[in-house]
């Protein structure tokens, strides 16, 4: 089936990010003392790599499996939104160690407690629907 | 009798991955998905959850064909399924985070009593049994509820912002990165010496 491979594309992401510690709380932790340069190398070469990849895509312009040409839709120009945002994100994130993909591993290693971080999370999205006309974006 | 070079490759598996390995794979992933035709975001899925759940009765935001975004769903549980496999067949000789000795010293002033080399992967409050003790909730539903609620507000996580919105060089991303940094900071900071 067709949506099948999307499965074998989250267990490639889930054992890369268990595998490089990146689902570490003390990872993460680490990260925000500036004490190891292992997260920052994780996105920095992630995000070069990601830009090879974009500009290769663009400059070839590149077809999906889908037939279409792969375009990159450009996000709102704003800076509250992302900022406030952002914030409220980073502070969740450091707190619990976890960002949304290392919740789904750690709930597939074992950690049956991220189940309620999990239903807190949609909690806290559903919150951001019901509030989102009264926010600054 | 499991051939010997399948015991060779779970081994070389099985080590800690450096980070220069994960990064590309990290692009790689957000590749395949390119590919495919749709976008590396994993947090989208929270809000896919809550339309499935019927959230569109109380807010428009949730009135969207979520159906169609079922794909990100199934790299949801494709993420679930690896973080089994790597922890049930790939976990080698230890669980244990490779943190710097800097972060061990770090960690023992915050009360955690972890010798380098022995900082578990993941901390003791990720357990049911703390769920019921003040900061262990604090932790769990304070800290899930804050992602849910920035992740959306921000427009993006670390995989939508990080990760695929900087390799695009889009700006509001990166001001989403600094949001980021600016919270993590203060949390591990200002708020960890109270909480711990």
């Amino acid at each position: 089936m067709k949506i099948s491979r999307y499965i074998f594309v989250g267990i490639l992401l889930g054992v890369t990010l268990y595998k490089a510690e990146a689902v570490s709380w003390f990872r993460i932790f680490e990260m925000f003392h500036f004490q190891s340069f292992h997260m920052y190398g994780i996105i920095f070469s992630a995000v070069i790599a990601g830009m090879g990849i974009v500009y290769l895509i663009k400059r070839t312009h590149m077809k999906s499996t889908e037939g279409q040409e792969i375009v990159f839709h450009p996000k709102d120009r704003s800076v509250p939104r992302y900022l406030i945002g952002g914030i409220i994100f980073g502070l969740g994130w450091s707190l619990a160690g976890v960002c949304p993909g290392p919740m789904f591993i750690l709930m597939g290693s074992g950690y049956t407690v991220f189940i309620v971080f999990l239903a807190a999370a949609m909690f806290g999205t559903f919150t951001y629907g019901l509030l989102r006309s009264r926010l600054p974006h | 009798m499991v051939p010997d070079f399948l015991i060779q490759i779970k081994d070389f598996i099985s080590q800690p991955w450096p980070w220069w390995v994960a990064g590309p794979m990290i692009a790689l992933i957000m590749f395949i998905l390119l590919f495919f035709g749709k976008e590396f975001g994993i947090s989208a899925n929270l809000r896919i959850m809550c339309a499935a759940d019927g959230a569109g009765e109380f807010s428009d935001f949730f009135k969207f064909d979520w159906q169609s975004q079922g794909w990100n769903l199934m790299v949801a549980l494709g993420a679930m399924f690896g973080g089994y496999i790597a922890s049930h067949y790939f976990l080698g000789s230890s669980d244990v985070a490779h943190v710097s000795a800097a972060t061990v010293e770090s960690l023992k002033k915050l009360g955690f009593t972890y010798e380098q080399g022995e900082v578990p992967l993941v901390p003791e409050f990720y357990s049911w049994d703390s769920l019921f003790t003040l900061r262990g909730l604090i932790i769990i539903v304070g800290g899930g509820f804050l992602v849910g609620f920035g992740a959306r507000y921000a427009g993006g996580c670390t995989s939508g912002h990080a990760i695929s919105g900087l390799s695009a060089l889009q700006l509001p991303s990166l001001i989403a990165v600094v949001g980021f940094f600016i919270g993590g900071l203060i949390m591990t900071h200002l708020i960890f010496p109270i909480l711990f």
